[in-house]
């Protein structure tokens, strides 16, 4: 019954990306998909650049706030774009999972936020262009219930907040 | 706000001692052996019968209110889970004067250990007078009485403080009923939840928000006064701890730090707030006092630590920390001294609240996929789960000690407010129009 209700989740999303554009990301768990390279690609240092080409999620496991090696791929690209687009303000914001209690997973998520942010300056991006904020478990992506939806709302995500093309 | 405003304006509790009181020192001596009660710590095993009856009322207005006010007591009796006030139905004896003593065999049949008779009057400033009295039925002799001068709009609140008076003659304990909760009223769905404050009676009357949908806000605290509220909003962008004054409605930001201010609590006497302070990271804990603004802190150390909550002397403060490799629950010293840890069971402790009365932390215990409501002394010893389900968070204590209030969320439903008997029994659902979460319970108003 529950593996009936995960797939039709998993079609519902489907049907969900394949009707985009959405405003907000999809929920995409570990690493982000290859980079897209269409003729109908996004616009180079768009949001949408950002977002499809580099990828502006990186997760951890539970209860942690290390790096993985495929998290520092997801960082060192984000670095790299940022090299390259030096007007791009961001924010990173801490999530984590509903498994946890408000205040601690506050914490969890500034520790989240700071380690993402700390990766990027350690690669060159100047700290004044970034912010840092934690939502705890008050912003889940993914509504569902399950070990699967847990693992893609314990993440880090970068916004950019202003000088992206437009 | 206006509430309160029109209350402190309009009422006079007047602590009359009727004419035929025949132990005018009762309300000293609560807990004389010969005499109704109530023991608290054996829990509701067998709720004491009790017959409240409609207060008398002459005109039309005055009878509605006389019926209103013994609902309320009858309902704030009964979730109590100490008493069983007995439906009207089966009394045999027709109240008609407050002056004469009722048949006490009327009641003694009915197996009502207690009755409640009470009046409505006008005034003629256009108040209305409210008076009660408590009958001890099987000792055939009064055990209190007192009467009050209030706006009729105010009715509410004195049967409450009715209430109150009935619990602490029967029970030996301040009672509880005159008391606010602040919570976080919740809607949408749930990867973009609106969240906003709200505060209601303690029986779920008279709700009303305090800040409007556009920003969410968590984790409110009363002050000791009851009239001004801590709690975290993300208003201002990042998440800031903010004080909220009930009586001018004025809200502010506390303090001004670099990162993420959380995880407020009033001290005792509501000179200062203890907080977290997320530094690049790192959570710490920190006080400010409200007059000088002077900030202090508290803790030194790379792991998270937050969550704090003060004794009731001030002398302490409990929190949560992981640096131990997991959340658990430590105490030191109200300057930060002497940090230990005294929670050592399996799972994961956090959210600890100190009792009003001192001899217990209640806290959330997670472990095996599930979050349980617990309390412990305060060296950490008699650890007792009182509840527990998907998940349980967040709980407040009545302002005697004796319940719990806390938030329940089903798995993948919505929150809503539970309270339970610090025996573990007498759980009960809280009433509210929408989900709800962080409940904070005030202290007795004033």
């Amino acid at each position: 019954m529950r593996n009936t209700i995960i797939a039709l989740a998993a079609v519902a999303s489907l049907a969900a990306c394949a009707s985009k554009p959405e405003p907000t990301p999809t929920p995409t768990p570990g690493p982000t998909a290859p980079p897209v390279q269409t003729p109908q690609g996004p616009r180079p240092g768009s949001l949408e650049d950002f977002r499809v080409s580099v990828g502006d999620r990186v997760f951890f496991g539970y209860d942690r706030f290390d790096l993985s090696a495929e998290a520092r791929g997801v960082l060192e690209r984000q670095a790299a774009w940022l090299r390259q687009y030096p007007n791009v303000r961001i924010l990173v914001a801490g999530n984590c999972d509903e498994r946890g209690t408000r205040e601690y997973n506050l914490a969890l998520g500034a520790r989240r936020a700071a380690a993402a942010r700390d990766y990027l300056v350690s690669l060159g991006v100047e700290a004044g262009r970034v912010e840092t904020v934690s939502y705890g478990k008050e912003r889940p992506l993914d509504a569902r219930v399950n070990e699967e939806a847990w693992s893609v709302n314990r993440n880090a995500h970068t916004n950019i907040v202003s000088g992206a093309v437009s | 706000m206006r509430l309160i405003k029109t209350f402190l304006a309009s009422l006079t509790v007047m602590l009359v001692a009727f004419a035929f009181t025949a132990t005018p020192s009762a309300a000293q001596q609560p807990q004389q052996s010969d005499r109704v009660h109530v023991d608290i710590e054996q829990g509701n095993l067998n709720p004491m019968p009790i017959a409240v009856v409609d207060f008398l009322g002459g005109s039309g207005a005055a009878q509605q209110i006389g019926r209103d006010v013994a609902g309320v007591i009858r309902a704030n009796l009964d979730r109590s889970g100490l008493f069983r006030p007995i439906g009207p139905d089966a009394f045999i004896e027709r109240i008609t004067a407050m002056e004469v003593p009722p048949r006490f065999a009327d009641w003694k049949i009915i197996d009502s250990q207690a009755l409640v008779v009470g009046q409505v009057s006008p005034l003629p400033d256009g108040r209305i007078q409210i008076e009660f009295r408590l009958w001890d039925v099987f000792a055939e002799q009064s055990i209190t009485g007192f009467q009050y001068a209030t706006t009729p709009d105010n009715w509410r609140r004195i049967a409450h403080r009715i209430s109150d008076q009935i619990y602490e003659q029967i029970t030996g304990e301040r009672g509880y009923f005159d008391t606010r909760i602040v919570f976080v009223s919740e809607s949408g769905p749930r990867t973009r939840r609106i969240k906003r404050l709200m505060i209601m009676d303690q029986d779920g009357a008279n709700p009303f928000f305090l800040t409007g949908s556009d920003s969410m806000v968590l984790t409110p605290r009363f002050s000791p006064s009851t009239q001004m509220i801590t709690y975290m909003s993300f208003e201002t962008g990042a998440p800031r701890v903010f004080l909220y004054n009930l009586g001018t409605n004025r809200r502010e930001v506390l303090g001004d730090f670099p990162g993420m201010t959380f995880a407020p609590r009033f001290n005792p006497d509501g000179s200062g707030v203890v907080f977290t302070v997320d530094l690049n990271g790192n959570s710490e804990i920190f006080t400010m006092d409200l007059r000088s603004r002077a900030r202090q802190r508290l803790t030194n150390q790379s792991a998270i630590d937050t969550s704090p909550s003060y004794s009731p002397d001030g002398s302490q403060i409990v929190f949560n920390s992981d640096r131990g490799g997991s959340p658990q629950l430590y105490v030191m010293a109200a300057n930060g001294s002497g940090q230990r840890r005294i929670s050592f069971g399996e799972g994961r402790y956090s959210t600890p609240v100190w009792s009003p009365r001192g001899d217990l932390i209640a806290f959330t215990r997670q472990g095996g996929g599930r979050f349980a409501i617990g309390v412990m002394r305060p060296d950490g010893s008699g650890e007792r789960i009182l509840t527990e389900s998907y998940l349980d968070e967040a709980p407040t204590w009545s302002p005697n000690g004796r319940v719990i209030m806390f938030f329940r969320e089903g798995r993948g439903e919505g929150p809503q407010l539970w309270s339970v008997d610090l025996t573990g029994r007498n759980l009960r659902r809280i009433p509210t129009q929408t989900d709800a979460s962080d409940p904070a319970w005030s202290p007795l108003l004033p």
